[in-house]
């Protein structure tokens, strides 16, 4: 399967140059660029590993795309994302969030399902790559 | 302006208050010289009065019949601080190209409205003007609600930025899609379209105004298999998808009953008709700030006295309305879908939902500046007659902060449903990809998409079925209020 969190999912992985360009866009928008990596793609695993800080004070996106090669380095079979957040009074929050590094194979999620009373169900999503390894060595390759 | 024999307020409470019938202008209800008050609400009406009768008087009188008047003096007046609980209609301009139609500006003072109450300010605000002999048409085209009456209100229980925060998704409009046949389908065939949709790459699907419990679908049918196509959708995506489930019912009771099912089954978001009323919508949206439920909020029913521009409630109203009631989602127009919609009076529906503080802005309807002082924003939708086509237009329009909705166009879809989801998630990532790069959408849009089509099949047959498709009518409900229009 492919995990389509982010913005971009549905469309081909992007490239480092359109990478760069969707990055100039955020800063250009004043908003601080910041890379976010996990092996531990669950849709509720909100609190990805932050990469440092968000890259505040940033004119040049060529600064986030050395530490977005530094993270690959680190990390070469985790998902890394780039998020931007806003300051401005009423968002304070991310605008814009997209991921720019997957593992080649993504086993994906399985659903459980907990018969309780009558004909309810209780769900629950399951990652088979958390279930089957231990963090950081989920998606060896 | 008006007749030079305009009634002037009568002064001595002698002649005031004697018995009988005067003016409404002569009891208080006009007063070109108020200089309205911070904390006033302030009303914009469209009026057309009656052959023979003064614009002045017949703004007096909309005053008059939504504060304190009736159509004699009452001595009763006297017990009270009356003058300050009189409306003040302060000023009239004729209409701009509609003859025998006037804007009346009237002031009312904060201590005529319950704290936290729409069904109170809508009681007063629109309660019996509308029917008043003397004015052959009435509309109440826009409201400026003062700081201190809307902290009064709890606002949107979500609100944008949270619904995103919950949802993981940033930087695109979210995409949506009503369930179709929207009567008639058995739970188990509703459900799958539902899982279809999610599937294919939509983040929402929506129940339609008029599905609730029918002998074909009972409600918690329909509950439990859109609960089964959302998790399995999840699963198969690693995304957060919603059903929008419409718990609209007879009864509170029975309302709640509905929410606490689908909060049970684990769904974040619930749906209400308008048709519910202001009380009933101001309850479940305390019930879903409770319950950490996004509340989806269909117009149904609007129609009926938005779209007239000579008489009803302006649709900006009800959305200002429905900002402080609390809904998190409401269906805004899409402006180039099938539904009524100019394009400049839509995006001022959008800015009432969004608006940190909203400006005065008189091509888009909308006479006062606004602040919202920190109310959540509430996420608009656009949903009627939409499709993949159109998304540069969307998306120029609309921006990011909107649920695109295509039903028809995610369902009707050639290849399937999950192929029409596709190529509407394809349709829209692309384009945000460009806008983002600094392509101009609005003149490179279909280009783009003809690009994207080569490598996404689905899209290729979308835009081959529908690309064509336009709902080129003129709209009924346009701003007459040109910037340069003479003031009285």
């Amino acid at each position: 399967m492919r995990i389509t969190q982010g913005c971009f999912s549905f469309l081909p992985d992007l490239s480092d140059s359109q990478i760069g360009a969707q990055i100039s866009y955020c800063l250009n928008q004043g908003w601080a660029v910041a890379l976010e990596y996990t092996d531990d793609p669950h849709p509720r695993n909100i609190y990805w590993s932050m990469w440092g800080l968000p890259m505040f004070d940033l004119a040049d996106p060529a600064g986030v795309m050395q530490e977005l090669q530094a993270c690959r380095e680190a990390n070469p079979d985790h998902y890394i994302r780039v998020n931007a957040f806003d300051s401005t009074k009423g968002w304070e929050t991310v605008r814009m969030s997209f991921i720019v590094q997957r593992p080649a194979d993504e086993p994906g999620f399985r659903l459980v399902r907990q018969e309780t009373g009558g004909r309810n169900l209780r769900y629950t999503l399951e990652s088979y790559a958390v279930s089957a390894g231990t963090e950081g060595a989920r998606y060896a390759s | 302006m008006g007749a030079p024999d305009t009634p002037q307020q009568i002064l001595d409470p002698k002649k005031r208050y004697q018995a009988g019938v005067l003016k409404y202008a002569q009891m208080g209800y006009w007063d070109a010289d108020y200089e309205p008050k911070d904390t006033d609400v302030l009303a914009v009406f469209r009026i057309t009065p009656q052959e023979g009768v003064d614009p002045i008087e017949a703004a007096a009188a909309v005053a008059g019949e939504s504060s304190t008047a009736t159509w004699t003096v009452v001595w009763t007046d006297r017990l009270t601080a009356s003058e300050q609980y009189r409306a003040k209609a302060y000023r009239i301009d004729p209409v701009p190209g509609q003859e025998g139609q006037y804007f009346c500006w009237v002031a009312y003072d904060l201590d005529l409205f319950e704290e936290g109450s729409i069904a109170n300010l809508t009681a007063s605000i629109i309660g019996n003007v509308f029917s008043f002999k003397p004015l052959k048409a009435a509309r109440l085209e826009d409201m400026r609600l003062p700081v201190a009456y809307v902290k009064t209100f709890r606002g949107p229980p979500t609100g944008i930025v949270v619904e995103r925060e919950r949802l993981e998704k940033y930087g695109r409009p979210l995409l949506g899609a009503t369930m179709k046949p929207k009567l008639g389908l058995s739970g188990k065939n509703y459900g799958r379209v539902v899982y279809e949709a999610l599937r294919g790459g939509l983040d929402f699907t929506k129940d339609d105004e008029n599905i609730n419990s029918q002998s074909f679908m009972h409600w918690r049918d329909r509950f439990l298999y859109c609960m089964e196509g959302v998790n399995q959708a999840a699963a198969q995506t690693g995304e957060i998808k919603g059903h929008y489930l419409n718990i609209t019912a007879g009864t509170m009771e029975e309302m709640y009953r509905r929410a606490e099912f689908a909060r049970d089954l684990g769904s974040c978001v619930v749906m209400i008709d308008l048709v519910i009323g202001w009380t009933a919508i101001q309850s479940i949206s305390n019930w879903c700030r409770d319950n950490d439920m996004i509340l989806h909020m269909h117009r149904a029913g609007h129609g009926t006295y938005t779209r007239q521009k000579n008489h009803g409630v302006s649709f900006r109203v009800i959305a200002k309305w429905l900002r402080l009631a609390g809904v998190d989602h409401l269906h805004a127009g899409t402006a180039v879908g099938k539904l009524e919609g100019d394009p400049m009076t839509v995006q001022g529906f959008y800015n009432v939902c969004r608006d940190t503080c909203t400006k005065q802005d008189l091509p888009r309807g909308l006479f006062f500046d606004q602040d919202w002082a920190s109310t959540k924003k509430v996420m608009p939708v656009a949903s009627g007659g939409i499709h993949a086509g159109q998304m540069h237009q969307l998306l120029d329009l609309f921006g990011d902060e909107v649920v695109l909705q295509f039903g028809g166009g995610t369902i009707g879809h050639p290849m399937g449903i999950q192929a029409g989801a596709q190529a509407n998630r394809v349709a829209l990532e692309t384009m945000v990809l460009a806008r983002n790069e600094g392509r101009d959408i609005l003149n490179e849009g279909p280009q783009i998409l003809a690009d994207a089509a080569k490598w996404c099949q689905p899209l290729r047959a979308a835009l081959d079925t529908w690309g064509d498709i336009t709902f080129n009518y003129t709209s009924t409900d346009t701003s007459d209020f040109v910037p340069t229009a003479s003031v009285a």
